[in-house]
């Protein structure tokens, strides 16, 4: 579902239905085999790549793909750009733009599980480029020393945006890095789902146990363009891409199952009408909803609005009356 | 003279101040191979090597630091943060130490710098790629702040701020990134700074804007001739230091004052202007300053057109001012 979500992400933005997007094709072997490790209490820190995550933890598509429209029934009422999804009831924290802000977050949040004596733990995920952020080593500094039940999930995918993996660090491994920070640091590959779902099934029991954090890094590759904004084939060596290509998550899987009997031609193409249909049911869904309206501009800010939101809000409620409709002035986004 | 975008006239600026400057070095995340994510230091690279147009690991507190300590050391940095939104992981680099090292060590050391950031929206960025938080800036002692909003201006502006002896935020409105040409000199040439610039004179009424809001107010005007004012669009280029003068003169002369800004109203640059004239020319006003600003929440997705003062806003703000 994952891969089709974001097959489906990238057209809609192509044909003009949404703004933007942010794609993770070639990683989703990292979101499922992460993601299915987890309990339902556990809270989740991701970035702005991982809606596989989301969809594993059973976040509804209707809902995500309402905030790729910024709609009326966007759980964020349109404030955020696509992928920025946020789904309390579901442990599953409020996406950021802003890179790694989210891993000493989530320290945070599992600290206050050890503080109170439950056995939710929380995992964050960051890319590569994410790890050069103050925020990553405050996070890793701050859950070694307090020996937080946090699980870090590196995604290793080998570009932040245009800029390769050896001009962001020095060091040989992601994984080296946690060493540092005294807790164990471990590199899986990232495309095979069974070792992503056994490594971080180990660090979430010694997390849970007590043990403390765990820095794991999902080796993989990043197989679309940073978001639907971006031209990889302006920095990204085509050589390097299609080597990648043979190494499809999703085929390697469906290849073992099938080695192991467990899969066949035909069961793979009920499953595909069948995720195919229910996309396209939430997609039609989704797009039938209209924008937020006027007032929620103002809502959230605070708990409660301030004298100023309430003058600001009658003020903007006077001036629509004067003009009818506001006109929409906004460019493409020119990135 | 070419007709460039004023993305280009960044990219000119920088080209032509580093043939004539060797010290003049680039910094930033994807300025490199990929030329900036907007292009603005496109085939950059390939012109000047790597050494002088450098790809950074993802950090902007790294990249402000970094850039402190070269140009201690010889250099005239350069560096990008890519977008405004994400410059504040390097406010403390920015506000505590490059604004404030020239003055803390009694003048014994300095580090001009220009850092370059987009800003703004009206691009359907969310409150992530939209904001322009020039108040923070501003508000800062040892920092100038420059926002051009013309290919002209950003070419001289820019170079003069490559030239100058102190750190300058040099703040290019995305939004006119690609959507307005200029003519642009090939040479190098400057737009001093601190100096504002009357765009279109008028008698009634003084609108005074920066960056994207310029265009939007010279629209506004437009709309405001055939309803029976006459407005003066002041287009300050530097906030900090502040053309006093400019505005004094306009106000001295029209009595009537609309300032625009798309950040939000409460403690953005507007109340320090409104400030201003009635400290320096209270008894010229005919009628209340009107600030139209952005709201006092954060930048939306969806409503941003709503959210940011559009023509028809800054024209209904002139109706009030005039009829008062």
């Amino acid at each position: 579902m994952t891969r089709f979500f974001d097959e489906r992400g990238m057209l809609l933005q192509r044909q003009g239905r949404i703004g933007f997007y942010v794609p993770s094709f070639g990683q989703e072997a990292i979101q499922i085999g992460t993601a299915n490790a987890l309990k339902a209490g556990d809270w989740v820190f991701p970035s702005y790549r991982e809606p596989g995550v989301f969809i594993s933890r059973g976040a509804s598509l209707f809902k995500m793909l309402c905030n790729l429209w910024g709609n009326r029934s966007d759980v964020c009422k349109g404030r955020q750009m696509p992928n920025h999804y946020s789904f309390a009831d579901l442990k599953l924290f409020s996406v950021s733009s802003p890179i790694s802000t989210q891993v000493i977050q989530a320290v945070g949040a599992s600290l206050a599980s050890k503080l109170r004596k439950e056995k939710d733990i929380a995992i964050t995920y960051f890319g590569d480029g994410g790890t050069s952020e103050n925020d990553f080593h405050t996070g890793l500094t701050f859950a070694g020393a307090m020996k937080t039940p946090t699980v870090f999930i590196c995604t290793n995918n080998q570009f932040a945006i245009s800029v390769p993996t050896s001009k962001q660090t020095g060091a040989a491994r992601m994984a080296d890095k946690a060493i540092g920070y005294g807790m164990p640091g471990i590199a899986v590959d990232g495309n095979d789902v069974l070792a992503v779902y056994k490594a971080t099934q180990e660090a979430v029991d010694r997390a849970r146990n007590g043990e403390g954090p765990t820095l794991i890094e999902c080796v993989t590759f990043r197989m679309g363009p940073h978001s639907s904004s971006d031209d990889p084939t302006r920095y990204r060596d085509q050589a390097l891409y299609e080597a990648w290509l043979k190494r499809d998550p999703i085929q390697r899987f469906r290849q073992y199952l099938e080695s192991k009997k467990l899969w066949d031609q035909k069961q793979q193409d009920i499953l595909e009408k069948e995720l195919k249909a229910t996309l396209a049911d939430a997609v039609e869904k989704a797009e039938a909803e209209p924008a937020p309206s006027i007032e929620t501009l103002f809502e959230d800010v605070y708990s409660e609005m301030t004298p100023q939101l309430l003058e600001q809000k009658a003020a903007l409620e006077m001036e629509q009356e004067l003009r009818g409709k506001f006109e929409n002035t906004s460019e493409a986004f020119p990135l | 003279m070419a007709n460039l975008t004023l993305v280009q006239a960044v990219r000119d600026a920088l080209m032509t101040e580093m043939a004539l400057d060797p010290t003049i070095v680039l910094m930033g995340e994807d300025v490199g191979l990929n030329g900036g994510v907007f292009r603005a230091t496109e085939g950059l690279q390939k012109e000047f090597g790597e050494e002088r147009v450098m790809d950074t690991p993802l950090a902007e507190s790294g990249i402000i630091g970094l850039a402190l300590g070269m140009a201690l050391n010889g250099m005239r940095p350069v560096p990008e943060i890519q977008f405004m939104d994400f410059i504040y992981p390097a406010f403390d680099q920015i506000v505590s130490e490059v604004a404030k090292l020239r003055y803390r060590s009694g003048g014994d050391f300095k580090c001009p710098m220009v850092i370059r950031t987009p800003y703004g929206g009206g691009i359907k960025g969310g409150h992530y790629h939209s904001q322009s938080t020039e108040a923070y800036f501003a508000h800062t002692a040892g920092l100038k702040v420059v926002i051009p909003s013309n290919p002209y201006d950003t070419k001289g502006l820019l170079i003069a701020a490559m030239r100058d002896e102190d750190p300058v935020l040099f703040m290019e409105p995305k939004r006119l990134y690609r959507s307005l040409k200029g003519e642009v000199p090939e040479e190098a040439y400057t737009v001093e700074i601190g100096k504002a610039q009357v765009v279109r004179p008028g008698s009634d009424v003084t609108l005074i804007a920066w960056g994207a809001m310029v265009p939007v107010c010279l629209k506004a005007a437009e709309l405001c001739e055939p309803r029976g004012a006459d407005c003066e669009v002041i287009d300050l280029r530097t906030l900090v230091p502040l053309d006093e003068e400019t505005i004094l003169e306009s106000v001295r002369k029209t009595g009537r004052v609309v300032i625009v800004h798309e950040a939000q109203k409460t403690c953005g640059f507007g109340a320090e202007i409104s400030a201003l004239i009635s400290e320096k020319a209270i008894l010229s006003l005919e009628a209340p300053i009107i600030r139209v600003a952005g709201l006092d929440t954060p930048f939306p997705y969806t409503l941003e057109h709503i959210y940011l003062p559009d023509p028809e806003r800054v024209a209904l703000a002139v109706g009030k001012v005039k009829n008062f």
